[in-house]
């Protein structure tokens, strides 16, 4: 069983077009880094210049947004649930 | 409106356009669309600098238009307002049927202000993610909300809205703002006669953000008729992901049928971390505080004035911030305000 995580239509370019990647790692920071190495690029849009999550993304666990829990020190597991979520709705 | 003493000369070809002030007593809310002022941003250009250090000369003017000052507090209360009007002139919106479209939310806010004065009811698509605010004012209009898959975006909530359409197209009037011609004519008859009007037939150069493209187009359709060397200039994220709320990255969307590139001179992206620090700037240094559309227009102005000589460039703010305190735009502030501390 893996973490899964849901990417949004912004970041498909980098999955091939998948809505939804299976990864792992024991922290969200760990996933990041994990889906960098299978999607090189995506960290980058994700994360800025000192390493923090970008204020224009969202990450949730289980529906729980990181920035309330322990942001990229957030401890997940297999079967959790990890949401991409752009901060804003578009045009 | 008289064109300050400031505003450089007209144009050769500028014949002034009949005053239309914002009626000081109406019959409708609705009477009270558009007719919003320009405001110089002067502080704000004085201190500029590109990356190079190249500043503003004093001979360029740069204006903002305040979009917020429209009743449903954006710009959208003009397309919204002529696509209903159109709707009924045509007999495509009659009694008992209901208006229907997607929308991030200003759109949303406009339609549901203009059916409640009206009397129709509203039914609008948008991504669970909009901010908590819009949602609330959307309510507060008495319409009501389907919410589409955040991680899908505004293209997501354009595809929700044609299946529910779809299911029953005898119920709905949808006004449909990216494909229709009534969102640039919108501007095309207001806010562009307006600007020519407020600027004395000046200005130089026009910048808007691109969320369905009617505002660069209409109004730049009207001002380049006016006076062809207005260069018209559209201002869009700089990324498919991105933190600019009602703005459209077109080369990752669906392109609204009613965007036609090929009409503009130009096209500027704007980074979401700039066009945020030109918000928190706006707030301190003008005295306005505002959406991150408005922070991205305003960026690129800044950097298309330090370009030229001299010249009236108007740009378009959306609308005012109270919308967005909620929202991502504001996690970044206090850091900003800190670093400022620190420098000074």
């Amino acid at each position: 069983m893996a973490i899964m995580v849901r990417i949004p239509t912004p970041l498909r370019r980098f999955t091939n077009g998948s809505d939804e990647v299976g990864t792992a790692g024991s922290t969200i920071g760990a996933v990041v880094d994990n889906l960098e190495q299978s999607f090189p690029g995506i960290k980058d849009r994700l994360c800025d210049e000192e390493g923090r999550v970008r204020r224009f993304v969202n990450i949730y666990v289980n529906g729980d947004d990181i920035r309330f829990l322990s942001n990229l020190d957030t401890p997940v597991k297999d079967g959790d649930e990890v949401s991409i979520v752009p901060a804003i709705a578009g045009g | 409106m008289q064109a300050s003493s400031g505003i450089a000369e007209p144009h050769d070809s500028a014949a002034p356009t009949p005053e239309s002030p914002r009626p000081a007593r109406a019959h409708s809310v609705l009477d009270l669309v558009g007719q919003t002022p320009l405001v110089e941003i002067a502080r704000l250009a004085h201190s500029f600098r590109t990356r190079e250090g190249k500043a503003i000369s004093p001979n360029v003017r740069l204006y903002a238009k305040l979009e917020g000052l429209n009743p449903g507090g954006s710009v959208k209360d003009r397309p919204a307002l002529w696509m209903i009007r159109a709707g009924l002139r045509t007999g495509k919106l009659v009694s008992g049927k209901t208006i229907l479209d997607s929308t991030s939310g200003n759109t949303g806010i406009a339609l549901a202000m203009i059916g409640a004065a009206l009397g129709y009811p509203v039914e609008l698509v948008m991504p669970a993610n909009v901010s908590r605010e819009r949602k609330r004012i959307i309510s507060a209009y008495g319409a009501r909300i389907r919410y589409s898959d955040p991680l899908e975006g505004s293209d997501g909530a354009i595809r929700v809205c044609r299946q529910v359409l779809a299911e029953a197209p005898e119920r709905y009037f949808k006004p449909d703002q990216y494909f229709n011609p009534q969102n640039p004519q919108a501007h095309y008859e207001s806010t562009g006669p307006e600007i020519w009007r407020a600027t004395g037939g000046s200005v130089t150069h026009f910048l808007a953000g691109i969320g369905t493209g009617g505002t660069v187009m209409g109004t730049g359709r009207y001002l380049k008729e006016r006076h062809p060397q207005v260069q018209v200039i559209a201002v869009e994220p700089d990324d498919a992901l991105h933190g600019l709320e009602g703005l459209k990255h077109m080369a990752s969307s669906i392109v609204p049928g009613i965007y036609h590139e090929q009409e503009l001179d130009r096209k500027i992206g704007v980074g979401t971390d700039d066009a945020y620090e030109t918000v928190y700037r706006l707030g301190a240094e003008e005295g306005l505080v505002v959406g991150q559309s408005s922070g991205a227009a305003l960026w690129a102005a800044l950097h298309v004035a330090a370009e030229v000589d001299q010249g009236v460039i108007v740009v378009i703010f959306p609308d005012f911030g109270d919308k967005y305190l909620s929202t991502n735009l504001w996690l970044g502030w206090r850091d900003w305000h800190e670093s400022l501390r620190r420098r000074a």
